[in-house]
């Protein structure tokens, strides 16, 4: 994968509007916001009720994911392009989860749907109701999913990035900002990982800063690209983000996504956790 | 800051006493904006979180206590920087013109 192959700019997608064999979906945070106006032919994904067992902790298996997208016209052989709020936060979530299925051919819009209000593109309320097709998921590809124990072996082997904010990191704030902060788990992080808040990788108006600009960024916080990688957050969300620049745009191997995250990890007994701004000692 | 009634969306529901609450509203003239983004950076300036606005202008930040800068995008204006400073049990209010 690479930034040609992994990202479309909007004017990309403004002049592929009427192309049939691409599928724009959102997925949104705010699972509201396509509601209120999307882009003309997107179909929505919510990330939750959609994206997620409704009873384990747990994502939908492959015959859920394969009933989901079929039924909303959705074949693994389509192009899909993901847009989303706040830097694509979900729609990364999103690109690493239908990665995670082995869709092959999937892009993330960059920007995502903050670039594209900016730019005073036209959304539509016209809700499409498109056939169903039949969509054949493979197997989850693990090489990219991280689980918990495998992240506590990695203390002091591979490269942990935690990409909350710093005041998360230091455990001063357990959820971010426009979240309310009631989680029972504790505050901290991962001893001896570094903070890279995802949001660095962005400008602010969402689009992904330059591979150098991002290699800098990651060397600045002395990721060592000869280690494997995981990368966590909270509940997995915008370490998708990171795992989107990592290894889609900077090509790293060996990348993972902890998706249990934080509110796993930092309710785990028996594990190490380390408070404040440094990163601690294995 | 204006006063609790305006500004910033309902409360209801929210136990006061445990967040330190930064919300508004964004307008333009007299008319509020709900195509904005409201992005909350910390007292060195990194980024924390960001929310759009609804269709009434509003957004609203569960901070901790301390310095905040909203910066606020909208189609076809400059950024535009408000500073601002909550505390645990109160709600910082804020109206943004663009």
């Amino acid at each position: 994968m690479s930034r040609e192959n992994a990202l479309v700019t909007a004017q990309w997608v403004e002049d592929h509007l009427d192309d049939g064999s691409i599928v724009l979906i959102e997925v949104d945070e705010d699972t509201t916001s396509y509601d209120k106006g999307h882009i003309k032919g997107a179909i929505k994904l919510d990330w939750k009720t959609d994206l997620q067992d409704p009873v384990r902790r747990d994502f939908v298996n492959k015959e859920q994911f394969e009933q989901l997208l079929g039924g909303r016209g959705v074949s693994d052989t389509d192009t899909v392009v993901l847009y989303g709020g706040n830097n694509n936060w979900f729609a990364a979530y999103a690109y690493w989860y239908f990665k995670l299925y082995g869709h092959d051919d999937v892009k993330l819009l960059d920007g995502g749907r903050k670039k594209w209000e900016l730019d005073s593109r036209e959304l539509v309320a016209d809700v499409p109701s498109p056939e169903a097709k039949t969509y054949t998921a493979k197997d989850q590809d693990l090489s990219i999913r991280a689980f918990r124990d495998e992240t506590v072996e990695a203390i002091g082997v591979k490269n942990l990035i935690d990409v909350r904010s710093p005041d998360e990191f230091a455990g001063r704030l357990l959820a971010p900002a426009h979240l309310p902060q009631e989680q029972a788990q504790r505050g901290g992080h991962i001893p001896t990982a570094g903070n890279v808040p995802w949001s660095k990788s962005a400008n602010d108006d969402g689009t992904f800063r330059s591979d150098d600009e991002l290699k800098q960024l990651y060397a600045d916080a002395g990721l060592d690209t000869s280690k494997d990688t995981i990368a966590y957050c909270r509940i997995g969300e915008r370490s998708s983000h990171t795992w989107f620049v990592l290894h889609e745009i900077l090509e790293l191997d060996n990348v993972k996504n902890y998706d249990g995250s934080w509110t796993e990890y930092g309710s785990l007994i028996g594990v190490p956790v380390a408070l404040g701004d440094e990163p601690g000692e294995a | 800051m204006c006063g609790a009634t305006q500004g910033g969306p309902s409360l209801e529901g929210i136990d006061l006493s445990k967040e330190a609450v930064i919300q508004g509203v964004v307008t333009k003239g007299d008319e509020p904006v709900g195509n904005a983004y409201v992005r909350l950076l910390d007292k060195t300036g990194e980024f924390t979180a960001e929310v759009p606005t609804s269709a009434t202008g509003q957004f609203r930040f569960f901070a901790g206590p301390g310095e905040w800068t909203l910066r606020t995008l909208a189609p076809r204006i400059d950024p535009v920087d408000r500073s601002v400073v909550a505390q645990v049990g109160s709600v910082a209010e804020v109206v943004v013109a663009v």
